[in-house]
């Protein structure tokens, strides 16, 4: 495979422990005041792009139905609602929402921390035994990252009825333990980071295979298993297709397909029960969890997502 | 076996010699073939979940597709025949032209704002670049389904701030919701979504470049600009490769913000807009496993066959041989 060969015989530089530190860089390129400015008027300009949605939805989550229609869509209403809408959260369908957030949680970090946990040992696995077979394995595993997830919705649907799976929640848990590039990426970083040398000692003075591993492998691999982890469970979080296909219990949801549900019921407009104010207080509550936990793992997935490009 | 045969082979030296080999020699002592199998069990759950997930449901998928099922004659083999009529399918062609056509707007648009900002972004070290790099990025941590919720709010002509602001300049607010105009919404979600994850890769590989070559560069009277193109893109191209390949395979699987758009512009995106769309409402409302699972499968194809094509073809600059 074209692919591998490429791993296997140059050591790929990867940034390892994050952004490495280039103090004294920035005033060393001196720049003309102008050009400074200039990019950061062109920076702020982006960032309010990219921030204004978010603060859409923050505005819109302390408004109640009729605030969103007659107030600036930007700004607060006179009447802040958000209290109000999170109860209303705990009343209407006797409090699904929560359920569905729950779900959300469960669904993320029962496949998420699967994922991780499979990608960990592989990539041990891949990057330092060498087991016959392992290129001609490592070779479909990475050439199965380009094959559509998607495209392994309806087939999985399919088999997972066959086995009674449908509408439970292996049937979403199940095939978000599958991450091929979780795989590769732990494969990519264990060689760099994990010295040859430290295992064979640790052999040596008598550790066997599994304490090796724990001991001496795992402490060494933290930034790659906090990125993948926070991919995974960001992946898991995110997925739509799947338990759109694989679930129809309400109860069963997560927050994703079900808000998108509330969304579709209240634009039928007739029989449907409009609840707008639901709709923007619910997504604003279920987008908080991933923000923070960006933010506070700042540290680790900035300098994380690199290891998957290679040099 | 070979294996035993060589059992008098020579210890195996410690791993730093073995690291150097391109391939395990068959010289396996007892401790060699202990070692084989710590590798086969350290990879075994992984590979139980990939030949149950992936594997099985692939085949899986084929299988279905060379039936056809029909109340009159039951189910039957036919062969190519479901391959045949996808390809002659209207609704599965206009599909796949239009993610096409997708691929071809979006991509460029998501690299060229990441990449923008990632250079912007290396060349300054003050707190408001650090900040600008979080607010970008932000859009990354909310689900894909609340962004296109959050933009089909914005776009609607009942909530939205739009005609607010068009207002203000003198101007009918422009329906973001017609069928003419849908397109370039989707690609404006899509670029607001993921830019932020790209511009963060991008930085990261740029912030491994080894700045001293800046400094020749200055020396040799480069200015700042000419230090972006023909220093620091050349030499971040396999991330880009990266992020192209990704963006790629992310586009011509279009589901989410056109399922989720839907629900107020069903006169813009029908039920059979993107190909993922369309193999989801023949296994869901019209119950056609059969031809659903032959255009999830087409799909699948075209997709691995069209990143891997992109990859060969930018092999040199990505370094994968």
């Amino acid at each position: 495979m074209t692919l591998h060969a490429r791993t296997d015989e140059r050591e790929p530089l990867t940034t390892v422990t994050g952004t490495p530190s280039r103090a004294g860089r920035g005033p060393g390129r001196a720049r003309t005041g102008g050009r400074r400015i200039g990019s950061h008027v062109f920076l702020i300009i982006l960032a309010i792009y990219f921030v204004i949605p978010i603060w859409w939805l923050f505005v819109a989550a302390t408004k109640n139905t009729s605030g969103l229609f007659s107030s600036p869509a930007f700004w607060f209403d006179d009447h802040f609602a958000l209290f109000e809408n999170i109860a209303g959260l705990f009343t209407q369908q006797n409090g699904i929402y929560w359920t569905w957030l729950g779900n959300s949680f469960l669904y993320a970090f029962a496949g998420g921390i699967g994922a991780t946990i499979l990608s960990i040992l592989a990539g041990y696995g891949f990057a330092k035994y060498r087991f016959r077979g392992r290129g001609a394995v490592f070779g479909i595993i990475l050439g199965s990252i380009m094959v559509p997830l998607t495209a392994l919705v309806i087939p999985t649907f399919m088999l997972l009825s066959q086995y009674g799976l449908i509408n439970t929640p292996w049937a979403v848990i199940l095939p978000s333990l599958l991450s091929p590039f979780g795989v590769y990426l732990m494969r990519v970083y264990t060689q760099d980071a994990v010295p040859d040398e430290m295992l064979e000692a640790a052999r040596i003075d008598g550790a066997g295979e599994i304490r090796t591993f724990f001991q001496v492998a795992l402490p060494l691999l933290k930034p790659a298993i906090v990125t993948v982890l926070l991919l995974s469970v960001v992946g898991t979080w995110n997925n739509f297709f799947l338990p759109l296909a694989v679930l129809t219990d309400p109860n069963l949801l997560p927050v994703t397909v079900g808000l998108n549900r509330w969304t579709a019921l209240s634009n039928a407009g007739a029989g449907g029960e409009q609840v707008w104010n639901l709709i923007t207080s619910g997504a604003f509550i279920s987008v908080l969890p991933l923000i923070l936990s960006f933010l506070f793992l700042q540290r680790y997935w900035q300098g994380g997502l690199t290891i998957g490009s290679i040099k | 076996m070979s294996i035993d045969t060589t059992a008098a082979a020579p210890p195996r030296p410690a791993a730093t010699s073995a690291a150097s080999e391109p391939r395990p020699k068959r010289r396996g002592s007892r401790l060699e073939r202990r070692r084989q199998r710590w590798g086969w069990l350290f990879v075994t759950p992984f590979l139980v979940v990939f030949a149950a997930f992936l594997v099985f449901p692939l085949f899986y998928a084929f299988g279905m597709s060379l039936f056809t099922s029909t109340l009159a004659t039951g189910t039957q083999f036919t062969g190519i025949a479901n391959y045949v009529k996808a390809f002659t399918d209207p609704l599965f062609l206009e599909g796949l032209l239009r993610v096409g056509a997708y691929a071809i707007v979006m991509i460029p648009a998501q690299l060229l704002v990441a990449l923008v900002a990632a250079l912007v972004l290396d060349s300054l070290t003050s707190w408001l670049s650090k900040l600008s790099r979080l607010l970008i990025f932000a859009p990354y941590a909310i689900p894909v389904v609340i962004g296109a919720l959050m933009w089909s709010f914005l776009y609607s002509p009942r909530f939205g701030p739009s005609s607010t602001l068009f207002d203000f300049v003198g101007l009918d607010a422009p329906n973001f919701l017609a069928p003419d105009s849908i397109f370039g919404s989707l690609v404006n979600i899509v670029t607001w979504q993921w830019s932020g994850y790209y511009m963060v890769v991008i930085f990261a590989a740029l912030r491994s470049i080894d700045p001293s070559i800046y400094e020749a560069a200055r020396i040799d009277g480069a200015n700042g600009f000419q230090t972006a193109t023909r220093i620091k893109i050349p030499m971040i191209s396999s991330s880009m490769v990266m992020v192209i390949t990704f963006a790629l395979i992310g586009t011509l699987q279009f589901f989410t913000e056109p399922v989720v758009l839907r629900n107020i512009a069903q006169g813009a995106i029908d039920a059979a807009y993107t190909p993922n769309m369309y193999a989801y409402s023949l296994a869901f409302s019209y119950s056609q496993f059969n031809y659903a699972s032959t255009i999830a499968f087409a799909l699948g194809i075209l997709v691995f066959a069209g990143s891997y094509l992109f990859l060969f073809l930018t092999r040199k600059q990505s370094g994968l041989k």
